[in-house]
């Protein structure tokens, strides 16, 4: 049965046509991967179905019969349900209340939790997804956080659930986790749409996907039959190198040299610990870890907006560890940040005034900022690093995360920096702009450059880096020049890999 | 039509404010009892009737575009200066002083230097909590409004112990004629005061468009973290806002005073600095949006006052209606939904 069928819908926003007449069957208990690039209409046509936005034109049926949602009550009603990338969960509350709240069960006019809580422990056993009914959120785990969401979502009776990047905030083995339960959700009969831009996850668990490119349907095919080569020429329109071509490189002497960085937290809690690294010229060193283990204060430390507690940086040969950052850019430092919303640009601002955060000195006299100079600057960066625009006086909350992604990377490969330090570089952007970033990066490792490169991606840090070394919990857990997948996997997830494993897994690279 | 609309789309909204807030205050003034004609009739002609009251309207323009201003200035470093009031105290107290004490200088030395001595006074009022703000995180709210008591008092309490000219009322002395600012027309309060604001609009509007300094402030006040990535000093930034915001709400003080009062006189203002935060709300904290506001809410003042004494209908009305403005301001998605339909 066709339980969802679009047809023909668009969407448009002003100029903009974020879906153009998208016709898609969604079969029942399938699990339909809609597959495309930042900005490709995945999320805008999910909205649509799930009464967020109202389409131009074109009819939705649901169950094949037509139907019209103009709001998420009414698609909750109707049994959709939608698992957002944000989680939209209260931290003060607990995970029942979380999990209750608008559809409470009552006694004598007041919430029965006890009645909830066995509703919630029912649902819970029912499909295997483990989590604590009376721990606050802000307490448990970001995965524990997801299967609250997907508790909430069929406590009110969903047959038809809505992932979008469910993936992006997991670790390893929690994505194997989630994969458990999608397709135990399969097994009883619920019909799953999944919304990725990454291939591999896309092979791994989907019956078919649909391609979407610049709010079109490129094609939808039986996940069986085709490659993940095919998927992302699909995607982008073009052949895609999957795997980057990396050149040998001539080391040389030492930019970056952390010495025993420690760093305490407010409550006196450990946040990094003793932590070396070397970085030399010519050279990128990966530092793998899940998210929130201590990367994001190794690259405040590093980049001098977070005092350390003990240790030193030295740069070139001189302590900047207690130096400013914008002096350590006028020595050198690149930093291309983890948040790029959050650090990396200002929303509101232009192209151009983008361009200049952070080398604003540069291009000022006598105290005034020289327009012209800046635009040009601007627009060789641009075309340098294919930031898409429509002028450079857009501001920067109008472009996809690739090209705001795409616009940090130009603007601080384009300062000649001595060393660079690439925070996830290409988190939340795709396959397309993922290429040309890891071409941009070995580009600047070919010029000499120091790279640290701080990534959860694992194939990223396995085609780009030079020598891995592990984070978790703060402290570096291993060091070497070549991992396998599992065995940095595992690593990140702070398991020691067995004695036994290890062997199978040596043996494995070896035959590589 | 649409493109139009886009590029004015703050100034529509506004202007649409406006006019539901006219629109309200009319009902209210029906239920009142009173004939909604007559009070906006009166309310017009006081404003700008005749030459003199439009003069009159200038008068009360002029510092309501200083405080405006300085609030606007806060704002852009992400601050928000509720002490225009007590900043302008300081300003017009600090100009008076310094002219009684200074006659002896000619005109074109003694009007810009009382001028700058009024807004370094409004400077160091707004350092105070910028710098508390910095150092301790203490938030400016809090104690620019605590500043603004301390400096209402302390320059009522200096007046009263040092500068009080022979008689019974609590005001200084005149200030020298050299230190006055000339009248654009005889006999009217609407002086080169008006040339000054003008001239400080266009400084502060090409300083936060063309200047470095202006660029990082506004960084700051944008994205306080991409700030800090970016190699700016944000407490520094804060600090240095707060000073210039400071300093444009002491020219406010430093104008009343030589070229409406001619002195310093204690509770001279009729609430500038807190009007002021209206206006920059209104102006969208734009430089020529703090004109067009400053104007409004002078021609409310001035012409609420007309209605109040031809009319009989209470000048709390006019109040009223300002605060109709500033509450449909600051529900765009209301006047959206008006204008969509």
């Amino acid at each position: 049965m066709n339980i969802i069928e679009f047809r023909s819908i668009t969407k448009k926003f002003g100029d903009f046509i974020a879906n153009d007449k998208i016709d898609l069957i969604i079969k029942k208990g399938e699990i339909h991967c809609l597959l495309g690039e930042n900005g490709a209409g995945k999320t805008t046509l999910m909205n649509n179905l799930f009464g967020l936005y109202n389409p131009e034109e074109g009819e939705i049926f649901l169950r094949e019969k037509p139907c019209k949602i103009d709001n998420p009550h009414k698609a909750i009603e109707l049994g959709l349900g939608m698992i957002h990338q944000h989680f939209m969960l209260i931290d003060r509350l607990t995970t029942t209340e979380n999990i209750i709240a608008g559809e409470e069960p009552l006694k004598n006019g007041l919430v029965d939790m006890k009645k909830a809580r066995e509703q919630v422990k029912q649902i819970s056993d029912n499909y295997h997804l483990a989590v604590k009914t009376d721990e606050k959120i802000e307490n448990i785990s970001v995965g524990e956080q997801q299967r609250v969401e997907i508790l909430k979502v069929l406590y009110r009776k969903a047959e038809i659930l809505i992932f979008d990047e469910p993936t992006a905030v997991l670790t390893p083995q929690e994505v194997n986790d989630l994969f458990t339960t999608l397709k135990e959700l399969k097994a009883r009969g619920k019909t799953i749409i999944f919304i990725t831009h990454k291939l591999e996850e896309t092979m791994n668990i989907s019956d078919r996907v649909t391609v979407l490119r610049k709010g079109k349907v490129i094609g939808t095919v039986n996940t069986c039959d085709t490659s993940p080569k095919e998927l992302a020429r699909m995607m982008v329109g073009r052949e895609v190198l999957l795997n980057v071509n990396k050149e040998k490189c001539n080391i040389g002497d030492n930019v970056l040299e952390v010495k025993d960085l420690s760093l305490t937290g407010k409550h006196n809690n450990l946040l990094l610990k003793n932590i070396n690294i070397s970085i030399r010229k010519g050279e990128i060193v990966g530092i793998a870890g899940v998210s929130g283990n201590g990367q994001l204060e190794l690259e405040e430390c590093i980049a001098g907006l977070r005092k350390v507690t003990s240790g030193t940086i030295i740069m070139n040969g001189e302590d900047i560890t207690h130096i400013p950052t914008g002096i350590r850019r006028k020595r050198g430092l690149s930093h291309i940040p983890s948040d790029r919303l959050k650090r990396g640009l200002v929303s509101s601002y232009d192209l151009a005034k983008n361009i200049i955060l952070g080398n604003q000195d540069s291009f000022t006299k006598n105290g005034f900022l020289q327009k012209k100079d800046i635009n040009e600057y601007c627009k060789k960066v641009m075309e340098k690093f294919d930031v898409r625009c429509q002028s450079l006086n857009d501001t920067v909350d109008n472009l996809s995360g690739g090209n705001q992604q795409k616009l940090v990377i130009g603007r601080e490969l384009s300062t000649d920096p001595k060393f660079i330090l690439a925070a996830q570089p290409t988190r939340g952007v795709d396959v397309g702009a993922i290429e040309f970033i890891h071409n941009n990066l070995l580009e600047m490792r070919k010029k000499n450059k120091a790279i640290l490169l701080i990534s959860a991606e694992l194939e990223e840090l396995l085609s780009l880096a030079d020598r891995i070394l592990v984070i978790y919990e703060g402290e570096i857990v291993s060091k070497k020049n070549k991992y396998t997948k599992e065995e940095l996997g595992l690593l990140m997830a702070g398991k020691k890999v067995p004695k036994g494993k290890m062997k199978e897994l040596e043996e494995r690279l070896r035959n590589d | 039509m649409i493109k139009i609309f886009k590029k004015h789309e703050n100034f529509i909204y506004s202007l649409t404010a406006i006019v539901l807030a006219f629109l309200v205050g009319s009902v209210l003034i029906h239920l009142s009892g009173f004939s909604v004609i007559k009070a906006y009739s009166a309310l017009f002609d006081g404003a700008f009737g005749n030459v003199f009251n439009l003069t009159q309207t200038f008068m009360n323009t002029i510092p309501l575009i200083f405080t405006g201003l300085a609030v606007a200035i806060g704002f852009k470093s992400g601050l928000f200066n509720i002490g225009g009031e007590g900043q302008m105290y300081l300003g017009a107290f600090a100009t008076a002083i310094a002219a009684i004490y200074l006659n002896f200088l000619p005109g074109y030395i003694l009007i810009p230097l009382v001028l700058i001595i009024g807004g370094l006074a409004g400077s160091i009022w707004s350092f105070l909590p910028g710098y508390l703000k910095a150092k301790t995180g203490a938030h400016e709210v809090v104690t620019t409004i605590m500043m603004n008591y301390i400096g209402i008092l302390i320059t009522s309490y200096l007046l009263l112990k040092y500068f009080k000219e022979n008689s019974p009322i609590p005001q200084t002395v005149l200030i020298p004629e050299s230190a006055r600012l000339p009248e654009l027309i005889e006999y009217s309060r609407l002086t080169w005061a008006i040339f000054i604001a003008i001239f400080v609009i266009i400084i502060i509007d090409i300083f936060f468009k063309r200047t470095k300094l202006g660029y990082k402030i506004q960084t700051v006040g944008e994205n306080r973290s991409a700030a800090e990535y970016a190699g700016i000093n944000s407490n520094k930034m804060m600090v240095l806002s707060m000073m210039i915001s400071g300093f444009v709400a002491g020219l406010a003080g430093a104008t009343i005073v030589m070229g409406v009062l001619h002195r310093f006189i204690t509770n001279f203002s009729p609430g500038y600095g807190f009007t002021g935060i209206a206006v920059a709300v209104l102006g969208k904290n734009k430089p020529w949006g703090v004109l067009f506001a400053a104007f409004l809410f002078g021609a409310l003042q001035t012409g609420g006052i007309t209605m109040q004494l031809f009319a009989k209908i209470p000048m709390d009305l006019m109040v009223v209606i300002q605060g109709l403005v500033i509450l449909f301001v600051a529900a765009p998605i209301l006047i959206k939904k008006l204008l969509r339909k």
